[in-house]
């Protein structure tokens, strides 16, 4: 029974940053909303961060900043990848929000469904 | 203690992501995307990652959030219904989850300390950095210093990103101000505010190396800054205290010292982004060298977020 339960808490935070990675990967595929679908590319990327700080815990461990008296630290490189990927991800985000305003403003619309309609029709 | 906080600010993290789905406004699902944001970073504090918990803090429950308003109000705030049936995209995701989850079972435990993502170069950064670099930041010194040619690129990006939402919506000088209402306790709370923010901006940016902290961060917060005098004053006086033109100048000049700093490191004989020649000792040298590519990035970083912010507000006419 132990043994069953330190498993389930051993995956804990991977299972659960995989349902919020399909939350946000259904949310792309799924929703016609192009802001919509950015959100769910946002949830997307977060739930990798999760991901991956997770898995540079340490039990036991404490923020990688050198102190005396300390000795065990959690991964310090996923932490450098992650940050640099949350940077990335904005610039990403930004990018992707300029092209749904200017989508907005050729077709009126920012509708996945209306969009292929007014395709199909010229 | 640790596993339960874990546990929860997980929990909280599903409720949210499904109610972004499920929800139709699409200003509250931006909120909530704030929210998301906001516990993931609280997350990262309890997971040992303070310098991952400020920026996502920064970048993702501001930034990012603003921009998201800006185009709900653009675009339409209400989301239609889709005129597909669902059931292919969740069975899509439901075998793709699950495959996933499987592929987990492989995994070490959660914060064992023999798993093999700890074994290689992380515990070189950190035995190292003491001697070598001298920053009690290991996050600071791998991300400025050991890999700061990736850094570089990544300065870069947001440079590009900057250039790229710029031609896409372009920009336009106001001359007046929209007023619909008067803004009474936002002035007064964002002119008490205004100075503490720029100064704790910079007390990020300098104290990067001892706690965390950094370019990227103090970039963000400056800014942040910024969009709130605009937010409260509105555009036009915004632009008046920091003009488009010195943005677009800004942004440059960040990269471009970051670039210089590399390449000082050649003329002084030593190899591109190598800090230790830049003073008569190594760890000197390395102290200055940080000091002066996390200005850079901050510089960067400020200059091309408010481009952005003004790239898509100053289309709202």
């Amino acid at each position: 029974m132990h043994d069953v339960i330190h498993d389930l808490l051993g995956h804990y935070n991977y299972w659960i940053v995989i349902i919020l990675m399909m939350t946000g990967f259904y949310t792309v595929i799924a929703r016609p909303n192009l802001v919509k679908k950015i959100i769910g590319l946002f949830i997307f990327q977060t739930s990798v961060f999760i991901l991956f700080i997770s898995m540079a815990k340490i039990e036991g461990g404490t923020a990688p900043i050198i102190e005396e008296g300390l000795s065990v630290y959690s991964n310090p490189l996923p932490h450098v990848l992650i940050l640099t990927a949350i940077v990335v991800s904005l610039a990403t985000t930004a990018l992707g929000l300029a092209l749904v305003v200017r989508i907005h403003d050729a077709y009126g619309t920012s509708n996945e469904d209306d969009i292929h309609v007014q395709d199909e029709a010229d | 203690m640790e596993h339960l906080i874990d546990i929860v600010l997980l929990g909280l993290l599903m409720i949210t992501g499904f109610a972004i789905v499920r929800m139709k406004s699409l200003l509250a699902v931006a909120m909530l995307t704030s929210i998301y944001s906001l516990l993931s970073a609280l997350l990262f504090v309890v997971l040992d990652a303070v310098d991952v918990a400020l920026t996502e803090a920064a970048i993702g429950a501001g930034i990012s959030t603003i921009l998201m308003l800006a185009t709900v109000t653009l675009t339409r705030d209400e989301e239609e219904a889709p005129r597909h049936t669902p059931l292919l995209p969740l069975a899509v995701v439901t075998v793709t989850g699950a495959a996933l989850i499987y592929g987990t079972l492989d995994m070490p435990h959660y914060g064992d300390p023999a798993a093999p993502v700890h074994q290689h170069v992380a515990s070189t950064y950190l035995h190292d950095t003491p001697g070598e670099i001298g920053v009690p930041n290991v996050v600071t010194s791998v991300l400025a210093s050991y890999r700061g040619y990736d850094t570089l690129g990544e300065v870069t990006v947001i440079f590009t990103a900057g250039a790229g939402v710029l031609a896409l919506l372009g920009y336009r000088t106001r001359r007046r101000n929209i007023q619909t209402r008067k803004l009474v306790v936002l002035r007064v709370i964002a002119k008490l505010f205004f100075p503490l923010i720029l100064l704790f901006a910079l007390y990020v940016l300098f104290h990067g190396d001892f706690g965390p902290g950094g370019g990227f961060q103090a970039g963000v917060i400056f800014a942040t800054g910024f969009i709130l005098y605009a937010l409260a004053f509105g555009l036009g006086n915004a632009q008046r205290v920091i003009p488009h033109p010195l943005l677009r100048i800004m942004a440059a000049v960040g990269v471009l010292m970051y670039a210089a700093v590399g390449i000082e490191g050649i003329l002084l004989g030593g190899k591109f982004l190598e800090y230790g020649v830049l003073a008569d000792d190594p760890v000197t040298g390395q102290h200055l060298g940080i000091m002066l590519i996390e200005l850079g990035v901050g510089i960067t970083v400020a200059a091309v977020m408010l481009i952005i912010y003004y790239s898509f507000v100053s289309r709202r006419d």
